[in-house]
């Protein structure tokens, strides 16, 4: 085991068990390192699906037809090549996902699409609306037979606390076990798959408070460039319960649900109304925008309401049974019954550490993967597009990382890394959240950004909540440096799409500055430096 | 009505177990033992009900919505999720809440569940060859998918205990998932391991039954699995 090619991966969600699974059955060893058994992580909550143009419905659909889908929703600020790949590879994703024994919907061994945002035919392979749990399951199980042969070597209760960079290459990460308090030096490349940045607006996402962001400002410190930092979806469809918003997935549109906002005392189907051929299926970024220019009409009144009473009693029970109960459990509403309240919430992370199409970072022997990563989703991410990303991300973050991969080693050391407080998070929350809502302007920017380099100048942050405060900082001068509005990135002071921003806003730290700057979307297989 | 909070605390897995007592005013209806407990750890300066400081109360959590089973602990003697422990629907003002019982105590509410993990390693419990999913078979591999790996149903169950031979009721979804994804002849492994530690010491209390904080129905799984690993056979209702 000592002498084996060993890759470290920091997450064991979608993206980090893709890697590992992948990196076993190449026959190289993996530590997977995760602050929670994979059972716990994000992934879970994925609800709606996962694309593949499968062509099982009888559309004609192709690989092409989801590559153009795909684009056009991120606002053609995706690289075209790694677009390719994850399109092109997709049904084969799929596919393997069955044989590792998916219970996806199925008829007769053919495996069922359903509608989703942003596209025109169906693609999306669903298990009623838990798909993230049950392809989790499976792959929990698949590690499970390389954990057997020494090949996943779990690390579980671990958190990031450091990442050691000699000269932009990678020296080693140390862990803390959240259990012993004791810590672990872990030499050899890593794979960053520590999810999305849920943690910088604290109990305003549907994800998960395992996400807390810590292990992006880790890595944004110690030299790691982010991109597309100011790309924040806003989902459609989500629900305000203690502590957190509650997704209703896009598979309740996907399956005829409709959104509605009473008008001089009607229902109105705005969306319907308003763009015929997709109506309530346009991409996130639209639908969301809409909702909020619908609520603030005069002539209209209340909430934009989620309206799923027309659907067949086959859907609920075949398709959206688990979706029923949550929303009757968390909202005491029953759905099948009574249309439910419905507004954006903060969904997905579009933005996140800049890595080519290889999955290599900036930084040397450095990989990061899933949503942890910027790549695939351009300005707004296309729904059953993210566990896709994931899976097939870490893949590619697994197979450039084993080309390199060497004996690696694991040392106890002695080490003391505080954690981030709740005062703190909190502020730099409440200023996020002042800067970075759905639809943005330059002085509420402004402000935002001289209130975090109060917050850096007070003395009162340690370590960790300086390093997420410089990447929340990160976060609002991407946004103030786009000068254009652009899929989830709305700027009202300047509201049209501009091509002269088609590229990628890149935040590095440079002696202690957060530096912003654009640059060509990268198509290279080289560094993205 | 506002709640307090009897909790029962240990820093440290070998120290002395004490309770402390908290008061929290919920903020709205759905506010949940989870709710509380976050509120607890974001003040400022954190006090009893005496007024005397105190640390954080450790607890693990992750999603908020019964859906990663991190946040299981005993709460007025019953396993559930925090997060799905609403406070309104509890009759009294005051509320015990505990680390569940059959797990070491890391520090105060996080207990070491990491033998959960270990036996169905032991079990052998992934997929040998691709696998193959009738129709008729995909509800049962769904619900069994389900499984949140808590440790609720073995807090509850009198046969288990942490490195006993019996392995309990959360080593059975991932079984019946298996072995409704593979020929029975071909599972012979899982079958035989399965036998021993969860067949054999299952004292058929159905102690598991309607505790899940998932709703899967154990006895629906325990039945199936009971029939595909000792009686060779698929049932798949």
């Amino acid at each position: 085991m000592s002498d084996m090619k060993t890759v470290n991966i920091i997450g064991a969600g979608l993206a980090g068990l893709s890697a590992a699974i992948t990196l076993a059955r190449a026959g190289v060893s993996s530590n997977l390192i995760s602050s929670q058994p994979s059972e716990r992580a994000q992934s879970v909550l994925a609800e709606g699906g996962i694309n593949a143009s499968l062509n099982t419905m009888g559309e004609h659909d192709t690989t092409t037809e989801h590559f153009a889908d795909t684009m056009k929703g991120g606002c053609f600020l995706s690289s075209e090549r790694a677009v390719g790949g994850l399109t092109e590879n997709a049904p084969s994703i799929v596919k393997e996902l069955a044989a590792l024994g998916v219970p996806f919907n199925a008829q007769n061994g053919r495996l069922l699409l359903r509608n989703f945002g942003g596209q025109k035919k169906k693609r999306t392979a669903h298990a009623k609306s838990s798909t993230g749990k049950m392809i989790m399951s499976a792959l929990i199980d698949e590690a499970r037979k390389y954990e057997a042969q020494g090949l996943i070597r779990r690390f579980p209760n671990h958190e990031l606390i450091c990442i050691d960079v000699h000269d932009n290459v990678l020296a080693n990460v140390t862990v803390r076990d959240n259990y012993s308090r004791k810590y672990l030096r872990f030499t050899g490349a890593a794979i960053l798959c520590t999810g999305g940045l849920n943690g910088f607006f604290e109990g305003m996402t549907t994800g998960t408070t395992q996400n807390t962001g810590s292990a992006a400002a880790i890595a944004f410190c110690a030299g790691a460039e982010f991109a597309n930092l100011e790309f924040i979806q806003y989902h459609p469809t989500t629900v305000s319960i203690s502590g957190k918003r509650m997704l209703i997935s896009e598979a309740a549109r996907g399956e005829g649900g409709r959104l509605f906002i009473m008008r001089n005392g009607k229902p109105w189907y705005f969306m319907e109304e308003k763009y015929p051929e997709l109506g309530n299926l346009m991409p996130r970024d639209v639908v969301s925008r809409e909702m909020t220019a619908v609520v603030s009409m005069p002539e209209c009144t209340g909430s934009v309401m989620l309206d799923l009473t027309g659907l067949s009693a086959d859907v609920w029970s075949g398709k959206l049974s688990d979706l029923r109960a949550e929303i009757m459990s968390y909202m005491n509403i029953d759905p099948k019954l009574s249309p439910i309240p419905v507004s954006p919430g903060i969904h997905y992370f579009m933005g996140g550490i800049r890595v080519n199409i290889r999955h290599e970072t900036s930084v040397k022997n450095l990989y990061a993967a899933g949503e942890a990563a910027c790549q695939y989703h351009g300005a707004n991410r296309l729904g059953g597009n993210s566990m896709l990303g994931a899976i097939y991300g870490g893949k590619v973050a697994a197979l450039s990382a084993l080309e390199t991969a060497a004996k690696a080693s694991i040392d106890s050391v002695n080490a003391k890394a505080e954690s981030s407080l709740p005062k703190n998070r909190t502020k730099l929350c409440c200023i996020l959240s002042s800067g970075l809502g759905m639809i943005r302007s330059e002085q509420p920017l402004i402000k935002a950004v001289a209130d975090l380099d109060e917050l850096l100048k007070s003395g009162t942050l340690n370590e960790i909540d300086r390093s997420r405060t410089l990447l929340g900082k990160a976060m609002l001068l991407s946004a103030l440096a786009r000068k254009e509005s652009r899929g989830a990135h709305t700027r009202s002071d300047y509201p049209h799409t501009s091509a002269d921003f088609q590229k990628t806003t890149v935040a590095g730290m440079h002696n202690g500055e957060v530096i912003i700057r654009f640059a060509a979307i990268d198509e290279s297989e080289g560094s993205p430096k | 009505m506002n709640y307090i909070l009897n909790i029962l605390r240990r820093r440290r897995g070998d120290a002395k177990s004490y309770r402390q007592r908290f008061l929290y005013e919920p903020v709205t209806e759905g506010d949940t033992i989870a709710t509380a407990l976050t509120e607890l750890n974001n003040r400022e300066v954190l006090a009893d009900t005496d007024g005397t400081p105190a640390e954080p109360v450790e607890w693990e959590c992750s999603c908020l919505q019964k859906k990663c089973g991190a946040c299981a602990m005993v709460i007025n003697g019953r396993p559930q999720l925090a997060c799905a422990a609403r406070l309104i629907d509890f009759s009294r003002q005051e509320i015990m809440i505990e680390p569940l019982r059959k797990f070491p105590v890391v520090c105060d509410l996080v207990v070491d569940r990491s033998i959960l993990f270990e036996n169905l390693k032991t079990l052998h419990l992934w997929l040998s060859r691709e696998a193959e999913l009738p129709d008729r078979y995909r509800e049962l591999a769904y619900q069994a998918s389900e499984c949140i790996q808590c440790g609720c149903c073995l807090e509850v169950c009198p046969n288990f205990c942490v490195n006993g031979r019996f392995f309990g009721m959360s080593s059975v979804p991932v079984t019946t998932r298996l072995l409704t994804e593979m020929p029975v002849n071909e599972a012979k492994e899982i079958a035989k391991l399965y036998a021993r530690h969860t067949f054999a010491g299952c004292g058929k209390s159905l102690a598991c039954k309607d505790i899940c904080p998932k709703g899967i129905d154990t006895e629906k799984l325990l039945v199936n699995a009971n029939a595909m690993a000792v009686w060779k056979r698929r049932k798949g209702k």
